[in-house]
């Protein structure tokens, strides 16, 4: 049966590979999510910012998370700002290392009936060109705590 | 961490003289600059001045920004079609939102940068955008070869996931309300039903037929939860009005429009998807610093005019300015009384921009200036016992942009 919704739109608009974000959106090459750190006080920077905007430090950068995280919010598109989408779900999902780092992403192989705010869910890469899209789909009920599902 | 406020707010130096209005319409094919002097000639007349007093010029959001028909015409081009020479002159899009233009004028005209400033914000989005409705950006083309341009800046961040308009980004805004607060639909649509039904008594509103909430609940889905009247109207207008300083007002054949206090803080991440909260960004900062410059009070307030590019944003306002309590706007709009013409706060009252068109929080301002006036005609507020519309609160933006100020008729 077909999906009701499908992984995103019909084109993937994508981002330019300048020096600062290229590590962020080439890091699913390996299947692993990296966001920007600071190393002196650890805080997560995203987006990526030449500074540390808690400690002022510069010593700063990438580093692998869990790739876990979980929805706080979503939508689920039916305007045509890109022609011929499917409808597609559009959430902000927080990032389990740190909440407070929220990515704008695509939850995909879910129906919107079985998405809820709160929900856990896990990175998974859509590959368009040279970039690798962070999307995320939910971590199954009986998923061991911290191993892909 | 707030600036001391120990001396009279400098804005309160500074009234709104003079308001002016284009004809407003979905698609007048008319240049914006066309529209721009028809309104700016008005709002002139409307202060009693002439072309030759005009010594500042300013406008949101100035040159070469957005989507066709989105900026309208530059303060140079303005400037040169009225043969205007200048004190002072301002155009930006970074700031306290759409408003940014007015505080700066206002503050300008403290400083005695400029006597008379002339402000105006001008939209051709109906006539830009033609039959085809409202467009997305690079809805055209896209994808990553062959020479489709790719994205940089903070649209990087949501466009590749197809989070193309700020009707998605504040959908999120929207479900998150729903979880947080228990916000309805039926809620939430007490706003485009009460802007409507003001819109009727309005002679230049885009939509003046009768909406019910029947009406609204049946509407198409454009991002959930937000269908299409949640959504405001593409239009062709321009909206001026005239900042002058305070001792003007005595001479003025009208009430002049007194600006009690601005709010202009972003003390929040400056970001859609990274601000502190979810369900009230940036008008939450805006509205906080505008009451620290004021020793007025929300219920002070006769009237508020609250920036619905979508109707969530309403909603975030209403909460923001303390109109009612975190969280509990739903109950507060529900059914729409609080909210009517004769409710404890009328609201929008020209239509807002979901049925008036989206002139951009100018619309707003005007209304706020005609209100104080009591120059609405047959949708003019008038206050239990008969007293006039004497505060009117005005809220610019959404998202992480916002901008807010209270008006008074006289000082208060």
């Amino acid at each position: 049966m077909r999906p009701m919704v499908a992984n995103g739109p019909s084109l993937r608009l994508l981002p330019r590979l300048s020096d600062d974000v290229a590590f962020y959106w080439t890091s699913g090459a390996d299947g692993v999510l990296r966001l920007l750190r600071c190393n002196s006080c650890g805080l997560f920077i995203h987006p990526p910012g030449p500074v540390c905007p808690r400690c002022l430090s510069h010593d700063v950068g990438p580093q692998e998370v869990s790739g876990r995280g979980h929805v706080e919010t979503f939508t689920v598109n039916y305007q045509q700002w890109i022609p011929g989408s499917d409808p597609y779900i559009i959430a902000w999902v927080s990032i389990d290392e740190q909440p407070d780092v929220r990515l704008t992403t695509n939850l995909v192989d879910v129906e919107p009936d079985d998405v809820y705010i709160g929900q856990p869910v896990r990175v998974v890469f859509e590959q368009s060109d040279d970039v690798w899209l962070p999307l995320f789909t939910p971590v199954g009920p009986d998923a061991p705590q911290g191993a892909p599902s | 961490m707030s600036p001391a406020v120990s001396e009279e707010p400098l804005e309160r130096r500074a009234v709104i003289s003079g308001i002016g209005q284009s004809d407003v319409g979905r698609r007048l094919g008319r240049s914006d600059i066309d529209l721009t002097v028809e309104a700016a000639e008005r709002a002139i007349a409307d202060a009693g001045l002439s072309r030759d007093d005009i010594d500042g010029l300013a406008t949101y959001p100035g040159m070469g920004t957005g989507t066709p028909g989105f900026a309208g015409p530059t303060t140079p081009e303005l400037q040169d079609a009225l043969g205007l020479s200048l004190n002072w002159h301002d155009g930006g899009g970074e700031g306290p939102a759409q408003m940014r233009a007015v505080i700066v004028a206002a503050l300008a005209v403290a400083a005695g940068l400029a006597r008379h400033v002339l402000v105006y914000r001008t939209v051709s989005e109906g006539s830009a955008q033609g039959t085809g409705g409202r467009q997305g950006i690079g809805g055209s083309g896209g994808g990553g070869g062959g020479g489709v341009p790719r994205f940089g800046s903070f649209m990087q961040w949501s466009l590749p996931f197809g989070a193309v308009s700020a009707a998605n980004w504040l959908a999120m805004v929207a479900q998150r309300r729903m979880h947080e607060f228990g916000l309805t639909r039926q809620q939430l649509g007490a706003i485009p039903v009460n802007n409507r039904a003001n819109a009727a008594l309005n002679p230049k509103a885009i939509y003046r037929d009768p909406m019910s909430l029947s009406d609204y609940l049946a509407a198409r889905m454009i991002t959930t939860p937000l269908c299409l009247f949640d959504c405001d109207a593409p239009c062709d207008g321009s909206t001026s009005v005239i900042v002058s300083h305070r001792d003007v007002a005595p001479d003025l054949d009208h009430p002049a429009v007194h600006i009690n206090a601005v709010g202009t803080a972003l003390r929040g991440r400056p970001s859609w998807d990274q601000f502190d909260d979810m369900t009230s960004m940036a008008a939450r900062d805006a509205a906080a610093s505008m009451w620290e410059r004021t020793e007025l009070r929300p219920s002070d307030v006769d009237t508020a005019q609250l920036y619905d590019g979508f109707s969530i944003l309403t909603v975030v306002w209403l909460e923001a300015l303390g109109f009612c309590g975190r969280g509990e706007s739903g109950p507060y709009i529900e059914g729409g009384s609080a909210i009517a013409r004769d409710g404890v706060l009328p609201l929008n009252t020209a239509g807002g921009q979901l049925s008036g068109g989206r002139l951009h929080g100018f619309g707003l301002i005007h209304e706020a200036c005609v209100q104080l006036r009591g120059e609405g005609g047959p949708r003019q507020v008038v206050r239990p016992g008969g007293r006039p519309v004497e505060v009117a609160a005005v809220g610019n933006g959404g998202g992480p942009i916002a901008g807010s100020m209270l008006l008074t008729r006289g000082v208060r």
